[in-house]
């Protein structure tokens, strides 16, 4: 795989250095132009609490082309078009934007990108507006520009440049969309990230479930594995060169599935066994700085957990109960740990010191509490609670403001997105047609959206935001 | 679903067979003590020591459990005591005990306690003298699942462990 990396070129320098041609990003409107009689002169913002009941609405007229140049990701009037779908798409996938399908707004010839029409935009109905454009560079790059405007106050809020190589074209479309959400919203980004999953499909009793990985969403999709093998809960390591799962290959000699935890190097398709056991080994996990996986071992019906460096060699045991012991996430400093332990009789959260000192119980509610996931923010843990239902909720790591995200019969095993605002699960059907899928919602329980997937899925681990 | 089962023996008596026709066991078991072979039309290729022996001979390959549970009821001691039976009478052949939970528990935990069963098993036949060595155990957690509906019934049948033996 060709190492791709994203220049995200910072507001005015950027395009002026990469733009020759128009539109020349001469100069952002003066900050001081005339506002309309009757708009406050507060910046335009969107409530991630109260904006999923009221969505800002916003225009992104399809991004023009300098000159319309054969590429290996497609012309590049037919980039425009679909970068804007990307944009929009990404918007309106996180509930607080109601954006406007790009092709029933006007066109936006070239050198209005960045001087936007105002007046018309006025009357469109929307408040905020996105324009970009698309240009074939002559090293055979693309620049995508993203510019965001205020449309009441007829101000430009930010902009920047995208320098891609053609395989990575859709990335520019997911940055944009991370600029547009994070100036708006105050939150980090998270479009720009990738999902490794288990693709599932076949009758109940023998699913052949395959590793895959996609972009989140849903495109580039990837299958890892033929599915010879049982595969579950993979993990992307931090540096996103590698998924931590777990499968049940055959032992060579015997044919005998052996569970074991494994490393899939995605640059070579290669993968290792991490820790080399005669006993079943599950649940990895890896640590913030990518030094260590955490996992659990069973040992004659008792299940610990453990860490292993990455590179592998010996592991130290961390929790040491005759229960089950699973399940283990790293704080996001990397200090603390989050567990699941059914030691009090049914399975309950405790969170501990990484070298296992300090073990406390956190949850206290009525039902089992099982996938405790600590949030990239480090002020919340989600969990899977089993009470009649599965559901997703979080609490805080001190244990308080339990709140119950989603109801369905079998919702399972949440991940965080880069930013630690939304979460993805997997919701299992009933009865022997019961499918799984991929689901996501809101920190604040709403925005339910079910994820596109080729076949069914299960496992989905959200990895970090792309560099 | 009994013609089912039928099917599948038999099916799986063929493949021991011919597994067993290649590289005869260095040494003959001895004859079964009781009972007899049923000798009916179809049986009359079963290898003794094999795995359709083991299936045909005990009284069940399959313990259950209750939920989140893994102890040893009356049922499933006297299926293991059937099953220690014919393991002391075959000491050279070595079984898997295969753990399961239902579908009404998290993944990582269910392979958890899908161990546990399989453990409680295998201790189980270990009391009854069956040398662990020859006891191997693995767990499949909720993922392979024998009864595919979502009801009380499929999930009792789910949450067990299975004793398949290795040739």
């Amino acid at each position: 795989m060709r190492k791709t990396l994203l220049t995200i070129l910072l507001a005015l320098s950027a395009t002026a250095a990469h733009a020759q041609q128009p539109p020349a990003p001469t100069s952002a409107p003066a900050p001081g132009a005339p506002a309309p009689s009757g708009q406050q002169s507060g910046e335009l913002v969107v409530d991630v609490e109260g904006g999923q009941s009221a969505p800002l609405g916003i225009a992104i007229p399809v991004m023009p082309t300098s000159a319309v140049v054969s590429t290996p990701a497609g012309p590049t009037d037919q980039l425009g078009a679909q970068l804007t779908q990307i944009v929009t798409n990404d918007l309106k996938s996180s509930g607080l934007f109601n954006p406007s399908a790009p092709s029933a707004l006007k066109a936006v010839p070239y050198p209005e990108v960045t001087a936007p029409t105002f007046d018309y935009w006025a009357g469109a109905g929307a408040s905020a507006l996105v324009q970009g454009f698309v240009k074939a560079n002559g090293d055979g790059t693309l620049t995508v520009g993203c510019y965001l405007y205020d449309i009441a106050a007829r101000t430009e809020l930010i902009r920047q440049g995208f320098v891609v190589p053609p395989s990575d074209w859709r990335r520019a479309g997911h940055k944009c969309a991370d600029m547009v959400y994070t100036k708006l919203t105050g939150e980090g980004p998270y479009f720009d990230s990738r999902v490794v999953y288990v693709s599932e499909t076949g009758p109940k009793g023998r699913r052949i479930k395959r590793l895959a990985i996609m972009d989140q969403d849903g495109a580039n999709h990837r299958f890892l594995t033929n599915g010879q093998s049982i595969v579950l809960t993979p993990r992307l390591t931090p540096d996103q060169r590698s998924i931590v799962y777990m499968s049940y290959v055959a032992d060579r000699a015997g044919g005998l599935d052996r569970p074991a935890i494994y490393v899939y190097d995605l640059a070579s398709s290669r993968q290792r066994l991490l820790v080399p056991a005669a006993n079943l080994t599950f649940a990895p996990r890896v640590s913030p700085d990518g030094k260590w996986v955490l996992f659990s071992k069973a040992v004659a019906g008792a299940t610990n957990i453990y860490r292993v460096p990455f590179a592998g060699g010996d592991a130290q045991k961390l929790t040491d109960t005759p229960g089950i012991d699973t399940g283990g996430s790293y704080s996001p400093d990397g200090t603390r740990i989050v567990f699941e332990s059914d030691r009090s009789g049914g399975q309950q959260l405790y969170v501990m010191n990484a070298d296992g000192t300090q073990q406390k119980r956190i949850s206290f509610g009525g039902g089992r509490y099982a996938t405790p996931v600590w949030s990239p923010r480090g002020n919340l843990i989600a969990f899977t609670k089993m009470a009649g239902n599965f559901r997703i909720g979080v609490v805080s790591p001190a244990g308080g403001n339990e709140q119950l995200l989603t109801n369905d019969w079998q919702d399972e095993g949440p991940s965080w997105s880069p930013n630690g605002r939304v979460l993805m699960f997997f919701r299992s059907g009933r009865g022997g047609g019961g499918t799984a899928d991929l689901w996501s919602v809101d920190l604040t329980g709403v925005n339910e959206r079910k994820l596109a997937t080729p076949l069914d899925g299960s496992d989905p681990a959200w990895g970090p935001l792309r560099p | 679903m009994a013609r089912l089962t039928t099917t599948l023996t038999v099916a799986v008596a063929l493949i021991a067979v011919a597994g067993c026709a290649k590289k005869p066991p260095a040494d003959l078991p001895p004859p079964p003590g009781n009972s007899g072979p049923g000798p009916g039309s179809g049986d009359g290729n079963i290898v003794p020591g094999s795995r359709a022996d083991f299936e045909r001979s005990v009284t069940s390959n399959t313990i259950h459990f209750a939920l989140d549970q893994y102890d040893i009821n009356a049922e499933s001691r006297a299926i293991l005591d059937s099953q220690a039976t014919w393991l002391a009478r075959y000491p050279n052949v070595a079984v898997s005990l295969e753990g399961h939970a239902d579908e009404r528990g998290t993944r990582e935990y269910n392979l958890a306690l899908g161990d546990r069963r399989a453990n409680s098993a295998k201790n189980y036949l270990a009391a009854r003298g069956v040398n662990p060595a020859r006891i191997s155990t693995i767990s499949y957690g909720k993922e392979r699942p024998i009864a595919l509906g979502s009801d009380e019934q499929a999930w009792a049948q789910n949450r067990r462990a299975v004793t398949i033996v290795l040739n």
